[in-house]
């Protein structure tokens, strides 16, 4: 099943990004180039000099679109477009967020380093990643903003893409679902049959 | 204007008529129809005002499992409370301290009690009838159901009279309840529509339901009714509502017949008083009793308007029996957060026999049973996002299993009703404080026998439904680990006689003169419906009377 610009935008919607506010960090967003070093707030290089060691948005990005090869069923296709529209706009309207996300993909890459022979997450081979995750105990981690590593890899890394895809209609779908919790998908499919 | 930035003017107004203290549907409704009448009207809230803004935020912390918040920020020291009786009394999860109150959580299902609910001594069923009955509450129950927008239909054929439409037309029934029409037919059971605080189209300002499907805790839309709509209103109109300023006590003038002030706190530590002429305590069915009692003087040494020994007694809620199970078939469940049938045949008979193609599938009973109402649910077995979050296993394995789990269940919940018994009540623990230096509130609930043999007789119902569709039963919530639905009621009830009530006809309380309680602790009984369209009557009914004395 294919992830449209739609689940991206449901995804967003159901994080509270394309509420009012929400647009701001739109426009913003569409002025943000990749390169790792760019601003990420809007203000100049604000985050990036309070925390100059942590990864990018663009690397955590990248790092999110990497751990959803191994979340994410192998029915969906669109996976990177889909990952890097709602990631980005999220990293970019919620500091907060964006801060736990660059210290989890921190201290998965710093993991990764130990056990493997990569300096990133996302340099693994694809059959590598999924023994990296579950080498940190994601797998089995209960998620915590504030927890352990392995927690906070759950929480900002493995459940925000999670959360994305099974609250977006394309994500619902694929369980039987099309208009699962968090998205606002109306109020005709709750009286639609399986058929209809 | 105190819009939650900087920081706002929390000093007392110098000349307010009235004093409304708490800020849910009922302080809001009061504070609404006061100011709307020209009064001058200041409203003291324990709790923040909430940016409707953060609201998805909100809902992403309430299914999103790992974020140590609560979804409406509550808990802590601010929130400390005991629970000593025979069962544990969850506080916490049972209100909301903020501007709106409890319905910024709550599931908004909305009805009004049944004519039998204000007699239920007279029936034999308790130790005493309402001072008021449905006919001197209907014109309220009107005006309650526009102002939290109600829609709805009239095709309950159990429910109290009605001629008044009701003010938006109802949500169709879903899909799930299309499962079990044919099954309810088959066993004589009627089933009809859910009364809801929720837009079915636009109305009063806010958008209809677009089905997140998060009502409880949260509506991102604002479709579902809260109160903050009527603090808003009440604000247009000129109303001040001061938030973040927790009422400690009452301090009553000399003699102790009239309340001059209400002292409380703001979040830089200092104290301050509001004086007015007429105050409204509208703090909930547990902090309205505690409120009271922390406000004992040598005037009033059991605490204020206690001359009875009754405030804090006869607390109840609702007790919530259900049976879940799965068809072979998809059943379509949590598209929406909301209930669209339920049925009150058994309200008024509870103990009516079950007939079914198959002969009895629930024999009748003469036993001693409280009345019970049943509801279909749309939101049966696990939403597949919440399992997902929670899982230990991820792509094509995750997917199988939330196919697996997610799809074909059903449910059948319920309410019973609590007879109010003395020995169910809140008091303060002089042991444990709040952040204000404060004794805490310590909820003593049990269940009683009666309780117990309703919630069973509940179950056997639900169990027949069940059992006529086809469905293979999972679980039940039956008396064991039944809880309360969250509505506390009782603690403060009405009547005439000074010696076996706290506050008259008028909800004014008998010893203190300009002191008014809304809330659900005015109710002598609670019946087994959900309580806030008669908290909103009764509110509206308060208004009129401080009006009249203003
Ligand atoms: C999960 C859940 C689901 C529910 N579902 C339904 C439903 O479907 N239908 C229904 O009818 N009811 C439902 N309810 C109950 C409903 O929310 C309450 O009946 C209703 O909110 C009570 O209104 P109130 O104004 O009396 O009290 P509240 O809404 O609790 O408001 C009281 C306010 O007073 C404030 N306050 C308390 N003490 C002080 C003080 N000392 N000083 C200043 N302020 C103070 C509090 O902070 C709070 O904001 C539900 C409740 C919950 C928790
Ligand atoms: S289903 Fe409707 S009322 Fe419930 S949260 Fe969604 S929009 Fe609000």
């Amino acid at each position: 099943m294919e992830l449209t610009r739609r689940d991206a935008l449901a995804a967003l919607a159901g994080a509270g990004i394309l509420g009012s506010g929400g647009a701001a960090a739109l426009a913003r967003e569409r002025a943000d180039a990749d390169g790792p070093g760019r601003s990420e707030s809007g203000q100049p290089n604000q985050s990036r000099s309070e925390q100059p060691d942590l990864p990018s948005t663009a690397a955590v990005v990248e790092t999110l679109v990497a751990v959803a090869g191994v979340v994410y069923p192998s029915a969906v296709d669109g996976v990177r477009e889909f990952v890097e529209t709602f990631a980005r706009r999220r990293l970019e309207a919620d500091p907060e967020h964006r801060r736990g996300a660059r210290e989890a993909v921190a201290d998965l890459d710093a993991h990764v380093v130990i056990s493997f022979d990569a300096e990133r997450f996302r340099d693994l081979d694809p059959e590598l990643r999924e023994e990296a995750l579950s080498l940190v105990g994601t797998r089995t981690a209960e998620p915590a903003r504030d927890g352990t590593a392995a927690e906070r890899v759950r929480y900002y890394l493995v459940n925000d893409l999670l959360f994305a895809l099974y609250s977006s209609p394309t994500g619902g779908r694929l369980v039987g679902i099309e208009n699962p919790q968090g998205h606002s998908g109306g109020i005709e499919s709750y009286r639609r049959g399986p058929d209809g | 204007m105190n819009g939650g930035r900087g920081s706002p003017d929390r000093t007392p107004s110098p000349r307010a008529d009235a004093c409304v203290i708490g800020s849910g549907p009922a302080g809001a409704l009061v504070a609404h129809r006061l100011a709307s009448r020209g009064y001058n009207v200041v409203v003291l809230e324990a709790g923040p005002r909430f940016d409707p803004d953060s609201r998805t935020d909100r809902m992403e912390r309430a299914i999103r499992p790992g974020d140590a918040r609560s979804v409406w920020d509550g808990g802590g020291e601010r929130d400390a409370f005991s629970s000593s009786g025979e069962r544990f009394y969850p506080l916490n999860a049972a209100r909301v301290k903020g501007v709106g109150g409890s319905t910024l959580h709550w599931q908004g299902m909305v009805m009004r009690l049944h004519e039998s609910d204000f007699r239920r001594a007279s029936r034999g069923e308790g130790d005493a009838d309402w001072p008021v009955d449905y006919d001197d509450l209907r014109p309220y129950y009107v005006a309650a159901e526009e102002a939290l927008g109600v829609a709805g239909s009239d095709d309950n054929p159990f429910g109290p009279p009605r001629e008044e439409p009701f003010p938006l037309p109802p949500f169709p029934p879903s899909h799930s309840d299309s499962l079990f029409a044919p099954a309810c037919e088959r066993l004589g059971i009627a089933m009809h529509s859910v009364p809801n605080a929720r837009n079915s189209e636009a109305y009063d300002g806010r958008s209809a339901c677009v089905g997140y499907g998060t009502c409880q805790p949260v509506c991102p839309s604002g479709a579902k009714y809260s109160a903050d709509v009527h603090v808003r209103k009440a604000e247009r109109e000129g109303a001040r509502m001061i938030d973040r300023a927790p009422v400690g006590r009452l301090a009553t003038g000399r003699g102790g017949d009239r309340v001059e002030a209400a002292v409380y706190a703001t979040p830089d530590g200092t104290e301050h008083r509001q004086e007015a002429r007429q105050f409204v305590v509208a703090c909930g069915g547990v902090e309205t009793p505690r409120l009271l009692l922390l406000s004992e003087n040598d005037d009033h040494p059991d605490g204020l308007a206690n001359g009875s020994g009754l405030v804090g007694r006869y607390f109840m809620d609702h007790l919530f029996a259900g049976v879940f199970g799965t068809l072979d078939r998809p059943t379509r469940q949590n598209h929406v957060g909301f209930l669209t049938s339920e049925t009150h045949q058994f309200y008024d008979a509870p103990g009516r026999a079950v007939e079914g193609p198959d002969g009895v599938a629930v024999p009748a009973s003469d036993a001693d049973l409280a009345p019970f109402k049943l509801e279909f649910f749309n939101y049966a077995g696990p939403s597949p996002v919440d399992l997902a979050l929670s899982a230990d296993e991820w792509g094509d394995d995750l997917l199988a299993s939330l196919r697996d789990a997610y799809g074909n269940h059903v449910g059948v919940g319920g309410l019973v009703a609590q007879r109010p018994r003395r020995e169910n009540r809140v008091t303060l623990d002089p042991s444990r404080t709040d952040d204000h230096g404060n004794p805490v509130p310590d909820i003593q609930w049990s269940l009683d026998a009666r309780a117990r043999r309703t919630i069973e007789r509940a179950n056997a119902v639900q169990r027949a439904i069940l059992a006529e569709m086809g469905a293979e039963i999972g679980g039940a919530v039956g008396p064991t680990d039944t809880g309360p639905a969250f509505h506390h009621m009782g603690t403060t009830r009405m009547g005439t006689d000074p010696d076996e009530s706290v506050v008259n006809p008028r909800l004014r309380t008998h010893e203190v003169a300009n002191l008014t309680v809304a809330s659900s602790s005015v109710f002598v009984t609670g019946g087994a419906m959900n309580p806030t369209l008669t908290i909103a009557a009764l509110a509206l009914k308060a208004a009129d009377h401080v009006a009249a004395d203003l």
